[in-house]
């Protein structure tokens, strides 16, 4: 590997990304370049195209045309696998736990730990592995063993980002992390979020919260029927202009 | 003693119904049928041996239910590979009677699974179907005729020969406990069956072979399947359409009251053994007491029917 080269180059490269349904045209002409360290804020109301970028970037559907590169090499994903295998995790709006397992095998679900002879599961190394990681990020559960559904909201949606930030190299995808949240919780899924940041991963969040936007984002995109209306800087733009970029008025 | 309270909290019930079932069904027995010989070794060890391919069956349907799928094609299975092997050993030495009874069992499951995992048909309908269908083939196999086993050694293997003194149903018995809890508890394959039957998405992103994991389960009932077929047809010396066709309701009532989610994501091999122990005791002691069959048939329904509400009162609520 050109050690050089990859410093260089940006972490996700988006290049006329198209995609169509059948005849209904989700994306239109999409590009966006993700930086290490930088938290991007994906918006647009509802069924603009957003939860479908996301699905694109991580291997669930193929684009309809363009290019994706990951640290400057082109990519095409065949499956959600494939892209986990290059760092690339994801937060899903409606989770991806398996609620009647412990928090400790969700952490490592599909990637479980295993030792000895027979390919034994390594339950006692996960469970550390997990304590460390959920008291590191803050995320306040009563133990690695407990069932997911025996925690809240605000604390699946910790587990979920543990889960990402554990395993994710290059990039993390977040599909309205904190929709269903309370305020206290959303603002710990926040602090979070900026967390991945520090640890220099490439951050795409879609959020309906404008002011959670502004809080966390380096970047805003903005999405209008599958069109990319466009891309501003947080610190150089106001809500105003976004909510407008957004509506169309 | 917060963490000791939360920790009771979770403890769910349902984990413990067939334990404290199985003690209450045993005391009652033991007390009221203590002098009509419920309580001697020998009918003790006669529950244990005549429930070994209930418990066989069971293992198999841990595996499926807790991965989000039913199977109602295991008796039927029972039958045709019981027939298929016996008809075999008519001609051919053991292993190949052996190869046979386990071949059917593991092809009928591969065709059910197959069915299920690539072209997602419901489980509950493709079993449904193929129970009906292999009924019939059991039937028309040999003519609704019973077909004798006399290969002394496949007898031994299977049914009535021992090894040390521990009879060999009882050592199937214990291998196969063995065995399937290892898989199920201790492998990353169990671990992918819990996460499949839990949330299927959940486990397809983190990238797990789920298609794969249902062809799999489908093919485990249906060998263990195949193995409990060749456990009747050595302890009757004789295979038969019938075998296996009143077991699906015993089998199915074993593993959820031991413990394991109808709704998939849930399971447990000891419970499903303890289950059909209990089951097995329950059949015994309705006879001892004399109670006429369609009796039994009525107060076995009923105890399966409470045992079930109180082993899923916690799912509901
Ligand atoms: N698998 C699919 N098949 C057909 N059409 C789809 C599919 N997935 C999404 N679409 C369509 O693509 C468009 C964009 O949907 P998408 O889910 O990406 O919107 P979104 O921006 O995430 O909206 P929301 O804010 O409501 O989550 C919608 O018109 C939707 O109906
Ligand atoms: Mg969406």
């Amino acid at each position: 590997m050109d050690l050089s080269n990859t410093q260089a180059a940006d972490v996700l490269q988006l290049t006329n990304i198209h995609k169509a349904f059948g005849g209904v045209v989700a994306i239109e002409d999409f590009s966006l370049n993700l930086k290490a360290g930088e938290i991007v804020a994906l918006v647009g109301d509802n069924g603009a195209g957003k939860s479908t970028l996301i699905k694109i970037i991580s291997g669930v559907h193929a684009p309809t045309s363009g290019t994706i590169a990951i640290d400057g090499k082109e990519t095409s994903f065949k499956d959600a696998t494939e892209a986990r295998a290059s760092g690339i995790e994801v937060v899903y709006q409606d989770l991806a736990l398996a609620d009647e397992q412990a928090v400790y095998m969700n952490m490592f679900l599909g990637r479980e730990k295993t030792k000895g002879p027979f390919g034994q599961l390594d339950r006692k190394g996960m469970v550390q592995e997990t304590e460390d990681l959920v008291k590191e990020l803050d995320v306040r559960i009563p133990s690695a063993k407990t069932t997911i559904r025996n925690l809240s909201g605000g604390q699946r949606q910790g587990v979920a980002i543990a889960r990402a930030t554990h395993w994710a190299t290059k990039l993390v995808l977040l599909d309205e992390p904190t929709a269903a949240l309370g305020v206290a919780e959303t603002a710990k899924v926040e602090e979070n979020v900026a967390a991945l940041k520090e640890r220099n991963l490439a951050v795409l969040i879609i959020s309906h919260s404008l002011d959670q936007v502004f809080r966390l984002s380096d970047r805003i995109c903005v999405l209008r029927r599958g069109q990319q209306i466009g891309v501003r800087e947080t610190a150089k733009t106001d809500k105003n202009e976004i909510v407008s970029m957004i509506t169309g008025v | 003693m917060q963490s000791t309270m939360q920790k009771l909290r979770q403890l769910n019930l349902s984990q413990y119904v067939v334990y404290i079932g199985f003690l209450l069904i045993f005391l009652f027995f033991a007390v009221t049928l203590g002098n009509d010989g419920f309580l001697t070794q020998r009918n003790l060890t006669n529950i244990v041996l005549q429930t070994a391919p209930i418990t066989i069956m069971a293992i198999g349907l841990v595996f499926v239910l807790a991965a989000g799928e039913i199977d109602l094609s295991f008796g039927s299975i029972v039958a045709v590979a019981a027939l298929g092997s016996a008809v075999v050993l008519g001609d051919y030495p053991l292993f190949v009677g052996v190869l046979a009874g386990l071949g059917i069992g593991l092809a009928i499951g591969f065709f059910n699974g197959v069915l299920v995992a690539y072209l997602r048909l419901p489980s509950f309908l493709v079993t449904l179907a193929t129970m009906g269908l292999f009924a019939g083939v059991a039937r028309s196999m040999t003519d609704l005729r019973s077909v004798p086993v006399l290969n002394e050694s496949f007898v031994n293997m299977f049914g009535s020969g021992s090894l040390f003194g521990v009879p060999s149903l009882v050592l199937w018995t214990i291998g196969a406990v063995a065995l399937g809890h290892f898989v199920f508890r201790e492998t990353k394959f169990g671990a992918h069956v819990l996460a499949t039957g839990d949330n299927a998405r959940a486990a397809q992103v983190t990238g797990i072979k789920v298609p794969h994991v249902r062809l799999l389960v489908m093919m485990i009932c249906g060998g263990l399947a195949g193995l409990a077929g060749l456990l009747y047809a050595g302890r009757l010396q004789a295979a038969r359409y019938t075998l296996g066709e009143s077991d699906l309701m015993t089998v199915i009532a074993a593993v959820i009251i031991g413990g394991t989610a109808l709704k998939g994501g849930k399971g447990t091999i000891i419970g499903a053994l303890v289950g059909s122990l209990m089951m097995g005791m329950l059949n015994n002691g309705l006879i001892l007491m004399g109670l006429s069959v369609s009796d039994q048939m009525i107060v076995r329904g009923v105890i399966i029917l409470i045992a079930v509400a109180i082993s899923l009162r916690d799912v509901n609520n």
